[in-house]
């Protein structure tokens, strides 16, 4: 993942310790993705296994320095130069609930779109709050740039949740008012039956 | 730190407000029974798809319009018992309204329609032009003060008419959708200056269909068929994301 990609971009300013790398990563990405360091150093030795970085002496304090190397760097490149893939779109708890409660007897869709709407809403508002933070303390530095465009995007896809819940209650209107309208198509009861009954079990 | 300094008072209460349209058949409820607060310092955000009553909400607010059923009470005055003249000063002194659609008056520089409420609330013609010199610096757009209307684009008569609603003590600032023909930094930039007022103590309330806009407000409210049906609670916690971080750093603490 790009964590990987991130600590190469780092080491090709210079050799770095782990302790560094973590607080560099998280100061240009304001913590929005915490690393631990564990996970550094896993993805250190990940890193060297496959040749893209190098142990690179320790200092007086015993911290384990490295370095990226040739191919790391081409690496590094490659990343920069290739657009990161959307043709597999990450997994979406959101709507994966969503689909599942439209198809569930039962299940108050609205009050979900609702509950998800407000939730997001307040995440939205908070991302604001530290946005205003962001540009109220800019030195002009490019760590303050780095993380004000983190914040952004946070900001941005939150919105578009939220643009996307509004349209789901108004489909979820529309829909209703159609099957309204309808009588009910009978293909449609036997999958109704089984899910009605496996919620019962799931009760129990 | 505006949460301390928040009086019982609000400086606006929209007590039960309703609002119908027309007669019998063609009744139609714009608002049904809205009661809403907004305390100094706050900035509150109205969002709601069009027909919602956005927009009747805060032409009530500004006492451009009369329920037909409870009261609008700015900073402690019950709109609905003034007449015409006090009326008019109230909206004048207390409260700066942001139109959609601007209503600069076209004959006037930008200076000018700043400073003509004020001059109207009696103000010297002089003190009155450095007041809205200000407003269009804090907007950062003190180059447009002697351009007409006519002469800018719909972005700069967007700023002109926010400078317009600021000027002077205003303590309730009023807004529908302040930030429609601005593009996404300048939209930005306006919501800050708004933000602002209200962190030195103003209230504001804004429509806005924009989640990213509403998202500057410290209360969300949302409006649907004329009803209240939904609220953001004011957080006051620290931000989702230190939390996590702090969670982070426990566990991945060696």
């Amino acid at each position: 993942m790009s964590i990987r990609h991130g600590l190469l971009a780092l080491l090709d300013q210079g050799p770095r310790y782990g302790y560094q790398l973590r607080s560099e990563f998280e100061a240009r990405t304001g913590a929005t993705w915490p690393l631990n360091v564990g996970q550094v150093y896993t993805t250190l030795g990940r890193l060297e296994r496959d040749g893209l970085v190098e142990a690179a002496g320790e200092d007086d304090e015993g911290h384990q320095f490295y370095a990226v190397t040739d191919e790391g760097r081409a690496e590094l490149r490659r990343w920069f130069d290739t657009p990161v893939p959307r043709t597999n779109p990450p997994r979406d708890e959101l709507a994966i609930k969503l689909a599942m409660a439209v198809t569930i007897p039962g299940v108050d869709v609205a009050a979900v779109v609702h509950g998800q709407r407000r939730h997001s809403m307040q995440a939205l508002q908070d991302y604001t709050r530290l946005k205003g933070r962001a540009l109220a303390a800019d030195s002009g530095s490019g760590g303050d740039l780095a993380w004000l465009l983190v914040l952004e995007q946070l900001i941005f896809q939150t919105e578009a949740e939220i643009r996307w819940l509004d349209h789901c209650e108004s489909r979820l209107a529309q829909h209703a008012e159609r099957t309204a309208a309808e009588p009910p198509a009978p293909a449609a009861a036997p999958p109704a039956r089984r899910a009605a009954k496996s919620r019962d079990r799931g009760r129990t | 730190m505006t949460e301390q300094l928040k009086p019982a008072e609000p400086v606006l209460h929209l007590d039960r407000v309703s609002r119908t349209h027309g007669h019998g058949a063609a009744e139609v409820h714009a608002l049904r029974a809205v009661d809403l607060r907004v305390y100094p310092g706050e900035l509150v955000a109205v969002m709601g798809p069009s027909g919602s009553g956005k927009s009747t909400l805060l032409t009530l607010a500004g006492g451009l319009d009369s329920p037909t059923d409870g009261r609008v009470v700015v900073e402690g005055t019950v709109l609905g018992e003034l007449d015409r003249k006090k009326l008019a000063a109230v909206r004048r002194r207390s409260v700066g309204y942001v139109f959609q659609d601007y209503n600069l008056i076209p004959a006037l520089t930008a200076a000018e329609n700043i400073a003509l409420p004020r001059e109207l609330d009696g103000v010297s013609a002089r003190a009155a032009r450095r007041e809205a010199l200000a407003a269009l610096e804090e907007l950062n757009i003190a180059e447009l003060a002697d351009r007409f209307p006519d002469d800018m684009s719909g972005g700069q008569q967007q700023r002109v008419a926010i400078a317009r609603a600021l000027i002077g003590d205003r303590r309730l600032v009023l807004a529908d959708e302040p930030t429609g023909a601005l593009d996404s930094t300048t939209g930005e930039s306006v919501l800050a200056v708004l933000r602002a007022r209200c962190d030195a103590g103003a209230a504001a309330m804004m429509v806005t269909h924009e989640a990213r806009h509403a998202a500057w407000a410290d209360r969300v409210v949302f409006l649907r068929d004329g009803l209240l049906v939904d609220e953001t609670a004011r957080q006051d916690a620290g931000s989702l994301l230190v939390t996590a971080a702090a969670n982070a750093r426990k566990d991945g603490q060696p």
